[in-house]
């Protein structure tokens, strides 16, 4: 699909992972990440092996390992949590390098940035592996409400026209001498935010007015339909199915 | 233009007596009466808050007339055949970025033919037709946002010929586009064997493409004729807030190709 459409978490490529129907990857790294969840956090060789699972599919993929590294950057604000726990939560007591840090604490540490980042890192294969809009399509074919994909449709459409909007406010602001220099400039800056809600309230006025006189009556047609053969489900069902064994047998062990 | 014998199909368009006053009181249509042959191009002329928007939207019944009727094809437009009433009538707005809302160019004018149940082979053949009839053929599988305004007037056009309308309704058609976009645009719209309605201010577009216009002021319809006759009345399009571009003499412009 799309060329030229490819948003910065894609990777374009033509390994077997990017060939994949959508919706089998997405069911895959759904069931992939319920796995690692379910997995019991004492088990740590377990999770030492979806890493390498993961690393696995990345290299069929033909994703370097510093791109999936970089674009896993994003969990850091959300991990901030885990660094605490050691220090909040309440139990017993080890002593390392003299600082004092509770074991729940760090069990629960681990815990979150494992299964995190095992999560991240699975969404970011698959964002790199799938265009945008085939995600879509995807998510349409799993029988999400419509109503969700067409807002995410057209957030993908119509974000790019809004950013240029907004960059021209800002142009225009500018050459009238307008720096947006501290606290005391914030009033122009949200009176620009509030025209910028009015114009993209009334664009989405015209865009409606045009469905409807294209006959649109509150449904998108399908336009695209999805079709997975067996082998492309089995073949997407590998990393979940590999993840389950190891999930029960780090339950068993 | 020549009347039309009795044996001809219905005209593409039929107005009689439409009046229409907007929910907060403002009147804008005070019983329009026009119709539009079959094959005819004709320019809709008429200065700012003259009604022409008003006038478009009722053509798919997108406004519900106040008094007087609409007839496309011998099709009244009511809300029983709507659907129907907006597969004949395709409009093409003045932003193509309000009428291109799909990822892709092909979905966009996949959108009317699905919606009217097409799929398949059949629906790919109707996008490809479509496409080629404006020049597009090429960019179907990009995202609209990464074409030229002129690129995504023409895709625009494209969405509604998927839909094999009995008329084409054009909102300000040369608007914003360079002279050259302009040029292909006519070149696309003449090619085109569809009944043609263009709402402009854009008065030698209008003279090159439409043999016959009308002009629409204060909600009724002011004059009706040759656009060039039109255009030659100083006095008329005076009385109108209409005006010609500077060192524009429609006597000296050679008579438009007929079809």
């Amino acid at each position: 699909m799309g060329a030229g459409h490819a948003h910065k978490l894609y990777r374009h490529g033509h390994s077997p992972v990017h060939a994949l129907p959508p919706h089998c990857k997405l069911a895959a790294v759904l069931c992939f990440v319920l796995v690692v969840v379910a997995t019991p956090r004492e088990a740590v060789w377990a999770f030492g092996l979806y890493a390498a699972l993961l690393a696995g599919v990345a290299a069929v993929a033909r994703v370097p390992a510093g791109f999936l590294l970089r674009r896993m950057l994003i969990e850091v604000p959300f991990v901030a949590f885990a660094v605490l726990m050691p220090f909040v939560v309440p139990g017993d007591q080890v002593h390392f390098l003299g600082i004092s840090l509770s074991v729940p604490g760090l069990w629960g540490a681990w815990n979150v940035l494992a299964k995190g980042t095992l999560g991240v890192a699975a969404s970011v294969l698959l964002a790199s592996t799938t265009e945008l809009r085939a995600l879509l399509l995807g998510l349409e074919r799993l029988r999400l409400p419509p109503m969700l994909v067409q807002i995410a449709s057209f957030m993908i459409r119509y974000g790019d026209v809004i950013t240029d909007e907004l960059r021209r406010m800002s142009i225009a602001r500018r050459s009238r001498g307008f720096e947006a220099r501290g606290v005391r400039h914030w009033g122009v800056l949200g009176k620009s935010a509030g025209a910028l809600f009015i114009r993209s309230y009334e664009r989405g006025e015209r865009v409606h007015l045009a469905m409807m006189s294209r006959g649109y009556t509150g449904t998108m047609p399908v336009i695209d339909q999805l079709t997975a053969s067996r082998a492309q489900w089995t073949a997407a069902a590998a990393l979940p199915l590999t993840a389950l064994a190891v999930c029960l047998l780090g339950w068993t062990l | 233009m020549s009347t039309q014998p009795r044996k001809q199909p219905p005209p593409s368009l039929e107005v009689r007596g439409l009046a229409y006053a907007y929910p907060d009181g403002h009147q804008a249509l005070f019983g329009v009466d026009l119709t539009v042959a079959r094959g005819e191009r004709v320019a809709l002329l008429g200065p700012n808050g003259a009604g022409k928007t008003t006038l478009v939207l009722h053509l798919n019944g997108i406004h519900t007339a106040g008094a007087g009727s609409v007839t496309v094809a011998g099709l009244p437009v009511a809300k029983q055949h709507l659907a129907e009433i907006r597969r004949r009538v395709g409009i093409v707005f003045q932003d193509p970025d309000d009428q291109l809302f799909m990822p892709t160019v092909r979905e966009d004018v996949a959108f009317g033919p699905a919606t009217a149940g097409l799929r398949g082979a059949e629906l790919e053949a109707r996008v490809v037709a479509a496409l080629t009839q404006v020049g597009m053929a090429e960019y179907a599988d990009r995202p609209p946002h990464h074409l030229s305004f002129g690129q995504r007037r023409r895709v625009a056009v494209a969405t509604v010929l998927a839909m094999e309308p009995e008329i084409l309704v054009l909102d300000e058609p040369s608007s914003n586009l360079d002279p050259a976009s302009r040029r292909e645009l006519a070149d696309i719209l003449r090619a085109l064997d569809v009944t043609v309605l263009m709402v402009t201010h854009d008065l030698p577009y209008a003279m090159e493409l439409c043999p016959r216009a009308v002009i629409l002021s204060e909600g009724v319809i002011a004059a009706d004729g040759p656009t060039r006759e039109l255009l030659g009345d100083a006095e008329l399009l005076g009385a109108h807030r209409l005006e010609l571009p500077f060192g524009f003499d429609p006597s000296a412009v050679p008579v438009p190709r007929g079809r």
